[in-house]
């Protein structure tokens, strides 16, 4: 990427971003609330203090960030993983199963055991999308996004079965073993997670642009057909192997917030995050390092959310016009600046001498 | 014969996309009653032709198109309907999640059946047909008959068929030209664009001929035969030029790949695939590809590639065998990827950026920008999109990435499909120069001039999933005949 393109790029963010809280101050002077508190509390919420920036910000951001990147790798295959949400839960429930049967016994490892769960469960649940891909041709769009009310309803399961507190009275599990516990950084809320989530995206960011793998992903996405002829890459398998780490990668969102946060499984662990997460994907134009900045900002705006509702009585849904705004935003640029390069041809010399 | 009045006349239609003359002048005219076949090798304008017809593409200023006998403009595929045209497109263009009934409605904007004059072939086309099917659950015959049936309801006296045979086996082939041949008795009129001699020969009464955008042959098919057809589709020139003082020595060497009875199943089960074909290419030798489009010149030189399971045979090859793919911006190149993206993907693992596992993307910038001096590849730099070059560095690059990997057997496919004089010469110069650098080179074109102008050392024709080895200084009229009418396999 050249200095120009990235300045455009940043230019683009920031419009999307004024414009996103232009049209949240109008829609709150609309409904008769003051634009201005409300702007307050959603920064403070976000930014206004050492812990709001920890404890709320950096802690919602984890799971985008971490669910961002997995969006990215399938969609680089060019493929749409819009079950993130439910890979997030089964891999949460894998996760919890794992830390109450050997959490206690494993000591150092329990840590790992946990995030092997949840990365398995994670794959395996869309590997059913996968397998009908494969064999059927039905679209993973569809089948991944189903499987998602599959996977509230299997946690939904869970808590009032299985995996129920041993006192039976709320549909929630028993707290996982401290020894499954991400370290908290002390005197806040935030956990080693995110020390995870970016060395997962700079992990990530080498894989893509040095590696003769991360290449041979891109250009699936770009054209099964030349990279299959041309490149000689098995083009379904290189596909089937980006969604099913895609997969994983979600699952160890779920895993990184029982052990990171929630330390139990209960139903409505998510706030979303598995549709978020591709919000902030997009937005970053699945560029991994660009990921962690638009995970921190979407992770800011729901910090800076609850924040509002609390302090200003407005509806923390109403965030959600700025980032609808940033992504309508964000993606006209592409569109027109695509349009603009597509008029780009070079001349033809031979042409002329011909 | 006994003719009838002009229903639909083209006149001097001219048309050009970019660098490429599709049509040149050309005149066709079509009687009520009459079976027309429209012949021409790929390519060669039979498709645009209709398709102006159609009301899909607008000639060029100074062509004419009536109908009737009244000159008219046809802008659009709802003129033509209008104008009683009806077309049937090569593929097919009916909503698969949909009924015969809606798909009907759809093409004719109205509900319910037809009881107009061409009634009784209509009835005949319908049987099998249930309004209630989904049309994705229908054989593909059916298919097919569906989409002539949205023609004539909506009404059409003049039909356009482009290739509808191609989907077919041979007897329903014969049931639809019987159908076709009773419309025009009824009073309709048909253009039959074919590839295939001998459904000309069964169903049509009047043959026009197109050869690169130009009419060769206009004439009633009485007095036609399949060497006069041929001769008007490929072209007068004779013989095959071998190349002067070429040494015949490299023929005693062992053959660097090689297919025994190779079998390899259709591409998406179009075409007969390719049945059982042995051949053994030497280094050094210039091998020349003819066969008309589709019939299993691509599953062969996919197969050579290495790109196709082969159903049974075997497949010996000296690696690396590099292909040149027909299409350089689906299979060639991938349009959005840097010139250095590109040259890396179809280099292969064993390229000298490689590091592992690693890439090594600055020593890959390096020899791309060697690679475009090199071979005159005329681009700003290595980090241009490849989708900025013309057509003709296209296939410069790709052929310059295809040598630099040393490859033992060079695949080509159509070389100059698309590029104007000039590219057209590098591109067989430089094809020639590998040949005479020891590499073993096939080239596949479905234009024969192409195969004959590069100056083979050997002429293979591929007909109905056979290959057949010509003898050096066969006639071109010969090779021709081969093309269209099948061959013995060696």
């Amino acid at each position: 990427m050249t200095a120009g393109v990235l300045r455009e790029r940043l230019l683009v963010s920031a419009a999307a971003l004024g414009l996103g809280a232009v049209g949240l101050a109008l829609v709150l002077l609309v409904l008769g609330q003051d634009p201005a508190a409300a702007f307050r509390a959603l920064w403070n919420g976000a930014f206004g203090s050492w812990y709001a920036m920890t404890s709320a910000t950096l802690v919602r951001a984890t799971p985008l960030i971490v669910l961002g990147l997995g969006f990215s790798l399938a969609l680089r295959a060019g493929a749409l993983n819009i079950g993130m949400e439910g890979q997030f839960l089964v891999g949460a429930i894998a996760a919890t199963w794992a830390g109450l049967q050997f959490g206690q016994a494993a000591g150092p490892l329990a840590v790992p055991i946990v995030f092997a769960a949840a990365l398995i469960a994670g794959a395996l649940w869309v590997t059913i999308p996968v397998l009908l891909k494969v064999r059927f041709g039905v679209l993973e769009v569809i089948s991944t996004l189903l499987l998602n009310f599959v996977a509230e309803s299997l946690v939904s399961l869970m808590v009032q079965g299985p995996l129920q507190e041993v006192k039976g009275v709320y549909p929630q599990s028993d707290l996982v073993p401290a020894a499954t516990r991400l370290p908290v950084l002390p005197g806040t809320r935030l956990h080693l997670g995110f020390v995870l989530a970016i060395l997962l995206a700079f992990a990530l960011h080498a894989t893509y642009s040095r590696t003769a793998w991360g290449f041979r992903l891109k250009a699936v996405g770009a054209s099964p057909q030349a990279a299959w002829i041309s490149g000689r890459i098995a083009s379904a398998r290189m596909f089937s192997v980006a969604l099913l780490l895609s997969g994983a990668l979600a699952g160890l969102g779920g895993g990184l917030e029982i052990s990171g946060v929630t330390y139990a499984l209960f139903q409505n662990l998510s706030p979303g995050y598995g549709f978020t997460a591709i919000a902030v994907a997009l937005l970053a134009r699945g560029h991994p390092l660009g990921i962690i900045l638009t995970g921190l900002l979407f992770g800011a705006l729901e910090a800076g959310a609850g924040a509002m509702q609390r302090e200003a009585g407005i509806p923390a849904v109403a965030v959600a016009i700025v980032q609808a705004a940033i992504i309508v935003v964000v993606l006209l640029a592409d569109v027109v600046a695509r349009r603009r390069a597509a008029l780009e041809v070079l001349p033809e010399p031979e042409e002329q001498a011909a | 014969m006994i003719k009838g009045t002009p229903v639909l006349e083209l006149r001097g239609i001219t048309r050009r996309f970019g660098p490429v003359q599709a049509l040149r002048g050309a005149d066709f005219i079509l009687r009520e009653g009459s079976v027309h076949a429209l012949l021409g090798e790929n390519g060669a304008g039979k498709t645009t032709l209709m398709h102006i017809a159609f009301g899909m593409l607008a000639p060029e200023p100074g062509g004419v198109i009536r109908v009737g006998g009244r000159e008219v403009q046809v802008r659009s595929p709802r003129d033509a309907r209008a104008l009683g045209i009806g077309m049937v497109h090569q593929h097919f263009t009916s909503v698969g999640a949909m009924t015969v009934g809606e798909n009907i409605a759809l093409a004719t904007g109205r509900l319910g059946r037809r009881a107009g004059a061409s009634g009784t072939v209509l009835t005949r086309l319908r049987e099998g047909l249930d309004d209630r099917d989904v049309v994705e659950t229908l054989s593909v015959s059916l298919r097919q008959r569906l989409e002539i049936v949205k023609a004539l309801e909506a009404g059409a006296g003049i039909l356009l068929l482009d290739e509808p045979t191609a989907v077919l086996a041979p007897a329903e082939i014969e049931e639809l030209l019987t159908l076709i041949q009773r419309f025009a008795a009824e009073g309709g009129a048909v253009v039959l664009i074919t590839h295939k001699l001998d459904e000309v020969f069964a169903a049509a009464d009047h043959v026009t001929v197109l050869r690169h955008g130009a009419v060769t042959l206009d004439a009633p098919l009485v007095g036609q035969s399949h060497t006069t057809l041929a001769a008007a589709m490929l072209g007068r020139a004779t013989g095959i030029v071998r190349r002067p003082g070429r040494a015949t020595a490299r023929t005693t060497e062992d053959p660097v790949i090689r297919f025994e009875d190779a079998t390899i199943r259709p591409i998406a089960h179009r075409g007969p695939g390719l049945q059982g074909v042995n051949l053994a290419v030497r280094p050094g030798e210039l091998v020349g590809i003819a066969a008309v489009e589709g019939n299993g010149q691509r599953e062969l030189m996919l197969g050579l590639a290495g790109l196709l399971p082969l159903a049974t045979g075997r497949r010996e090859a000296q690696e690396p065998v590099v292909l040149v793919p027909e299409d350089r911006t689906t299979e060639a190149l991938i349009p959005g990827f840097t010139l250095t993206e590109n040259v890396v993907l179809g280099s292969g693992p064993a390229a000298p950026w490689t590091r592992g596992w690693r890439i090594d993307w600055a020593e890959a910038r390096r020899r791309t920008a060697t690679l475009l001096t090199a071979h005159d590849v005329r681009a700003p730099g290595p980090e241009t999109e490849a989708r900025q070059l013309s057509g003709g560095n296209q296939q410069k690059l790709v052929l310059a990435r295809a040598l630099e990997s040393r490859p033992s057997v060079l695949l080509v496919e159509n070389p100059t499909r698309g590029l104007d004089l000039a590219a057209t010469a590098a591109v067989h110069d430089r094809l020639r120069q590998a040949s005479a650098d020891g590499i073993a080179v096939v080239v596949y074109s479905s234009d024969l001039d192409e195969v004959l102008a590069l100056g083979c050392d050997r002429l293979l024709v591929v007909c109905r999933g056979l290959v057949a080895e010509l003898p050096p200084q066969t006639p071109r009229a010969a090779v021709g005949d081969a093309m269209l009418r099948g061959v013995t396999p060696a």
